[in-house]
Formats: structure tokens, C-alpha cells, sequence
């Protein structure tokens, strides 16, 4: 129990560049020095947390954690995951209000911003790329993001939240038109 | 009572951050000010902050949020609150649904799901540029500097995925370090 919370921390402490940057090193530890997980194993919790809620590395930890010990086990791989950047966010936080002051810090920020601006909407883009070019895909994306962007500059009401829901309730009622139909024309026949 | 309000507004976030790191970034930002916790600079600063240090960006912001609203307890309960959702539909994942994954229904709810996030990431990447760099320049013509900024940035980012020896070009974390300086050069010095 305590090595896989030892071996989690380690994972979380020195990851940086998010969830698929872990993945590597979990499969390195995980996989091949301590087989804790086969391969396949992480291939498909990997599958599973692209299409759950919540950073792939938590899913990952929480998953490695129940295969060998159960929830507690599980409990103590995801917290040791997480602690590292905790520690680091809180300590940072103690003095970031007080660094910001400071005048060539604050122009430095003023460039930050504009950068991960970029970061974000280019995260957004190779996302789309990727993204399966079905018609319903491409409309429901085209709309959230038109309704996020207007939202947004007009400061009107709309919870992010809401349109997921609206995405959802119009895939599975698309879905559900399509089934019906094909149930019909396979009874015709 | 904050302590509450943290853990509400993280499990919300917690629930519908499908699609990895990035896509809790637009929820983060809508819950935080719609209380008011942090400003929407402050909150831009810290994904820079985020990105550049290890740790998935929800569980940073969150850590953050916290201890800015009520110190050490606070933060507590706002990282627990957002990886909480997580941490469950795994476990009940992997103890009863495993199928429930692969139901045509549950996937088409999924398609719907994702097509949005992928919209709602890029409109939040956009607006935070419109803002930052965009903006500025729209209000007063005599202010070009931040677009300038924004437009040099975009060129080296984008450039460096050509560059042979970079291969993928430039890390995230290479590019906020390049901004930085950019920053304290165009907005500090000039």
C-alpha cells in the first residue's frame, strides 16, 4: 500500500505536460519494471478515461491502485498522485499574489496570457483534427463553439455545462431517429 | 458557507471535464467567476502556472482556487471535490459497468459530449486571445503592442512545428518561457 502510494507520488511530482505525458511514464514503471498492469490493461483504462470525466492520470492511478489493492488501494495511488502538484500549487499560491507585483513580472504575465491563449485554441484545433469527420460532429462542435465564443464576449447566462447536455440530448435523439427508422425499413422487409 | 461552495462548484467541474486536461479549463473558468473567487487574469496567470508545473491543470487550479478562498482547508476540498468524480466512475467502471461503455446508446450520448468540448475548448482558447491580445487593440488603435505580441507568438509556435530539428515543435512550456520574455521586452522595456 505504501509503495503504491510511494510510486504514484513519484509519477505526479515529476510529470510535467499533462495526462499523456504520464501515461509513458506509467507504462515505464507500471508495466515494465514492477508489472503491476499488463499492457492491455492500460491500453484500455486509457480508452475508458478518454470517455469518463476527469485527468487521465487520476483515472490511471485510481485504476493500477484498485487492480492491486482494492479501493484503499485505489484511494492510495490517487492521492499520492495528486499531492505532489498540491503541495507545489499551495506553496506557489502563498506568493504569487505578492511576485505579480512586482513590475517586469507583471509584463512578463502580459505576454504569458497571450501565449496560452494560443496553447488553448491550438488544443482546441488539433482536437477537431483528430475528431471523426461525421456531419453530426462537425455541427454539434460548430455550435458549442459559437455558443461558448457568443457567451462569452456578451457575457450572456449560458452554463458551459448546459450546452454539453444540449450536445448529448441532440446525439442521442439523433441516434435514436436513426434507429427507428432502420427498424422500420428491417420490418418492411 | 465557502467550504460548500468550493466542493459544489469543483464536483461540477469534476463531473464534465470529459476529454482530458484541457476541457476542464472552460468549466474551471465559468464556476470561479461566476463566483467571483479569482479574476479572469489571475485565472490566466495560473494556467501558465499550471502548465509549468507538474500535475494535471484541473487539480492545480483547484488547489489554487482553494487556498485563495480559504487557505489550507479550502484547497483540500477543492482538489478532493474535482478528482472525486473521477476516482468513483472508475471504480464502477472497472466493479460492474465495463460493457456499459460499449452501449450504442451511452456512445452516442459520448459523441455528443465530445464534438462539444472540442467547440467549447477552442471558443475559450479564441476569447482569451480576443481578450488579451485582440482586444486592446480594438478599444484604442494606439495600443497594437499586445497584437504584435500575439501575432510574433503565433508565428514561433506555429513556425517551429516546420523546424526540422524541433520535430514537434515547440513544448507548451517552452512557449510560455518564450512569452515571458516577449512580455517583459515588449510590454516592460518598449
Amino acid at each position: 500500500m505504501l509503495e503504491l502510494f510511494l510510486t504514484f507520488f513519484r509519477i505526479g511530482a515529476f510529470t510535467f505536460g499533462g495526462g499523456y505525458a504520464m501515461i509513458s511514464v506509467i507504462e515505464d514503471i507500471c508495466v515494465e519494471k514492477k508489472k503491476w498492469i499488463t499492457h492491455e490493461d492500460l491500453v484500455n483504462v486509457t480508452v475508458i478515461a478518454e470517455s469518463t470525466p476527469g485527468p487521465v492520470a487520476i483515472n490511471c492511478a485510481t485504476f493500477v491502485g484498485c487492480r492491486r489493492k482494492g479501493i484503499a488501494g485505489a484511494a492510495a495511488a490517487t492521492l499520492g498522485v495528486v499531492l505532489p502538484s498540491f503541495i507545489i500549487i499551495w506553496a506557489i499560491s502563498l506568493f504569487l499574489d505578492r511576485f505579480l507585483e512586482i513590475t517586469w513580472v507583471a509584463s512578463a504575465f502580459r505576454g504569458i496570457r497571450i501565449a496560452v491563449g494560443i496553447l488553448i485554441a491550438d488544443v482546441g484545433v488539433r482536437m477537431f483534427r483528430k475528431m471523426p469527420k461525421e456531419p453530426l460532429r462537425i455541427i454539434l462542435a460548430a455550435c458549442a463553439f459559437a455558443a461558448a465564443l457568443l457567451t462569452s464576449i456578451f457575457a450572456w447566462n449560458i452554463s458551459t455545462i448546459v450546452i454539453l447536455l444540449a450536445g448529448a440530448a441532440v446525439s442521442l435523439a439523433v441516434f435514436l431517429a436513426a434507429e427507428r427508422r432502420g427498424g422500420k425499413a428491417g420490418e418492411k422487409r | 458557507m465557502i467550504w460548500l461552495d468550493l466542493f459544489v462548484g469543483f464536483l461540477k467541474v469534476g463531473c464534465f471535464s470529459f476529454g482530458g486536461a484541457y476541457a476542464a479549463i472552460p468549466l474551471i473558468r465559468e464556476v470561479v467567476l461566476s463566483y467571483g473567487w479569482v479574476t479572469e487574469e489571475m485565472l490566466t496567470d495560473m494556467i501558465a502556472v499550471s502548465e509549468s508545473t507538474p500535475g494535471p491543470i484541473m487539480v492545480n487550479l483547484a488547489t489554487y482556487v482553494g487556498t485563495s478562498q480559504a487557505g489550507i482547508p479550502g484547497a483540500v476540498i477543492a482538489t478532493l471535490a474535482s478528482i472525486l468524480p473521477a476516482f468513483l466512475i472508475i471504480l464502477l467502471v472497472m466493479a460492474v459497468m465495463k460493457r456499459t461503455l460499449d452501449n450504442r446508446y451511452v456512445q452516442a450520448v459520448m459523441r455528443g459530449l465530445q464534438s462539444c468540448v472540442i467547440g467549447i475548448i477552442t471558443a475559450v482558447g479564441c476569447y482569451m486571445l480576443y481578450q488579451n491580445a485582440l482586444g486592446p487593440a480594438f478599444a484604442g488603435a494606439a495600443d497594437l503592442k499586445p497584437l504584435i505580441v500575439g501575432a510574433l507568438l503565433a508565428v514561433i509556435y506555429f513556425g517551429s512545428r516546420k523546424v526540422k530539428f524541433l520535430k514537434k515543435g515547440l513544448s507548451p512550456i517552452a512557449l510560455i518561457g518564450i512569452s515571458a520574455c516577449v512580455g517583459i521586452v515588449a510590454f516592460g522595456l518598449l
